[in-house]
């Protein structure tokens, strides 16, 4: 990755990462609407029989069009407020003046050509960070006081660096949809299921007649497999966003070693993140639950193997 | 109903004006980002500029006959500020450089200096602004070496030969610093 040729690689990788967000956005409030509508026929359908085959195409576009606004309204909130959410759960505050964080992520960001992001830090022994924002203008790295504490300057700058690439790479902008996908459609299928629990047992299900059945199963079956389904497209998008963004940042830093040691030192520490949860996993520099799906490189990992990107890095070694 | 060989023709007209404007703006951007990394340089070179008068200052107070080397450290810092043009500016904040360590070396005779607050932190503040030369230099000169390509590469070439861009100049600092070691300044006792 470092000839003078893969350079147009990184942009194109850029490219390709804006349009993946864009067009996962308008999939996502397209998809929403379709599994929205459906939920609604089977909340329907759980409720009032008869009043199912009572709805007409009219009634029918009206209760998607009043989807299509909520689904549109909640992924341009998340998106706008999305990176104040997470460093909000992740348990991040501004940072007050440090100079070598400070000046590690100025160097940084100059060597990137980006502005500089918002620093805040992290009360947690357990050495990790962690980068957010819609684009580069709006972004912000959190890291822990334990990752101040225990890396070397080289190794913090190899850290904020695979940070700050996440930023330029449009990484924290496709994560931030994705987490706004991910968290409706497990909020949806939730309701579904609570619906269908409280709903009267087995003598509504044949009162709605056959069309009411499918829908009610085709309902389920979508919650059912919904989350899980997003879920492992979230982490796939995630493990293969790792690798390249520890790639560029070596093109910041010119120093494969400095980010492959502290990748070493972060994996190795015993301290476990507090406020680390499923749900901001996968934004990490390194996985912070190390617990049954923590399993590096498996379907349901967030990140790609910690030796694999070690051994990555230190190939470009020369 | 036009003839099919018009419409043909207009197509190829369009798509070709098209591929024109993509080409030439996308050159048009490249050039920019040159000119946007090196002011991003003369940001912090002159940030270097202003440290210098108060780096001096304190320097005298404890190192107050040591005039050669403030002049020369005086000379460069002026000359460094007066530099136009990429290479004359390497050269000059290179020479920079070396009168700025023979003044560290200096103060490595004074040990009240060197204990000082002040000169520490202005040492630090040095420190840190020459590493952030070093990385605006670094993304000054990927950017440069990017354009370069465009210019070179077909079919950007042949658009960039026809409106006449030309390739920025590296910002080579390596250059200067062998030439320095190969010809090593004067030291006079």
């Amino acid at each position: 990755m470092q000839n003078s040729g893969s350079t147009r690689t990184f942009r194109d990788l850029i490219a390709a990462n804006q349009r993946q967000s864009a067009l996962l956005a308008v999939g996502f409030v397209l998809f929403s609407v379709v599994a929205l509508l459906v939920f609604t026929l089977v909340l329907v359908a759980l409720g009032d029989p008869g009043a199912l085959e009572a709805m007409d195409l009219a009634t029918l576009g009206a209760v998607a069009l009043g989807w299509f606004t909520i689904a549109t309204i909640y992924t341009v909130v998340g998106y706008w407020r999305g990176d104040r959410m997470v460093l909000s759960v992740g348990g991040a505050t501004a940072a007050l003046y440090d100079s070598q964080l400070d000046n590690v992520v100025e160097e940084m960001a100059i060597a990137a050509g980006t502005s500089v992001p918002k620093i805040y830090l992290i009360e947690d022994e357990a050495p990790n960070a962690f980068a957010t924002g819609r684009d580069p203008s709006h972004a912000a790295i959190a890291v822990t006081t334990g990752l101040l504490n225990k890396l070397t300057r080289d190794e913090l700058q190899g850290v904020v660096a695979h940070e700050l690439s996440h930023i330029r790479n449009y990484d924290t902008r496709l994560m931030l949809l994705l987490a706004v996908l991910v968290g409706a459609i497990t909020l949806l299928s939730d309701a579904v299921w609570r619906a269908q629990r409280v709903s009267r047992p087995s003598s509504s299900r044949r009162e709605s007649g056959n069309a009411g059945f499918v829908i009610l199963i085709v309902g389920l079956l979508l919650a059912a497999v919904a989350p899980i389904f997003a879920q492992i497209i979230q982490l796939a998008v995630s493990r293969e966003r790792e690798y390249l963004a520890d790639a560029s940042a070596v093109e910041l830093t010119r120093n494969p070693r400095g980010l492959a040691d502290a990748l070493r030192k972060i994996a190795a520490d015993p301290d476990v993140l507090d406020n680390a949860t499923q749900a901001t996993a996968h934004l990490y520099i390194i996985n912070p639950s190390r617990g049954l799906f923590g399993h590096a490189g498996s379907m349901f990992s967030s990140h790609p193997s910690t030796e694999e990107r070690i051994r990555r890095l230190e190939s470009l070694l020369v | 109903m036009p003839d099919p060989t018009t419409l043909i023709i207009i197509g190829i007209v369009l798509a070709a004006a098209i591929a024109l404007i993509t080409v030439y703006n996308g050159l048009v951007g490249k050039r920019v980002e040159t000119q946007n990394a090196w002011s991003q340089i003369d940001v912090q070179l002159k940030r270097r500029h202003d440290l210098i008068p108060n780096l001096i200052e304190t320097v005298k107070g404890y190192a107050g006959h040591e005039q050669e080397t403030f002049e020369r450290v005086t000379a460069a810092r002026t000359q460094a500020m007066g530099a136009n043009g990429v290479a004359a500016q390497a050269g000059a904040e290179n020479g920079l450089t070396q009168a700025l360590r023979g003044l560290f070396a200096v103060a490595e005779a004074y040990p009240d200096l060197k204990a000082s607050q002040n000169f520490l932190a202005l040492q630090e503040e040095l420190t840190g602004t020459e590493n952030r030369i070093g990385f605006a230099r670094q993304h000054y000169n990927d950017v440069v070496g990017q354009y370069a390509m465009a210019l070179q590469q077909f079919p950007s070439s042949l658009v960039a030969g026809a409106f006449g861009f030309k390739p920025a100049e590296f910002f080579e600092l390596e250059a200067a610093e062998e030439a320095a070691i190969q010809a090593p300044p004067e030291v006079r006792f």
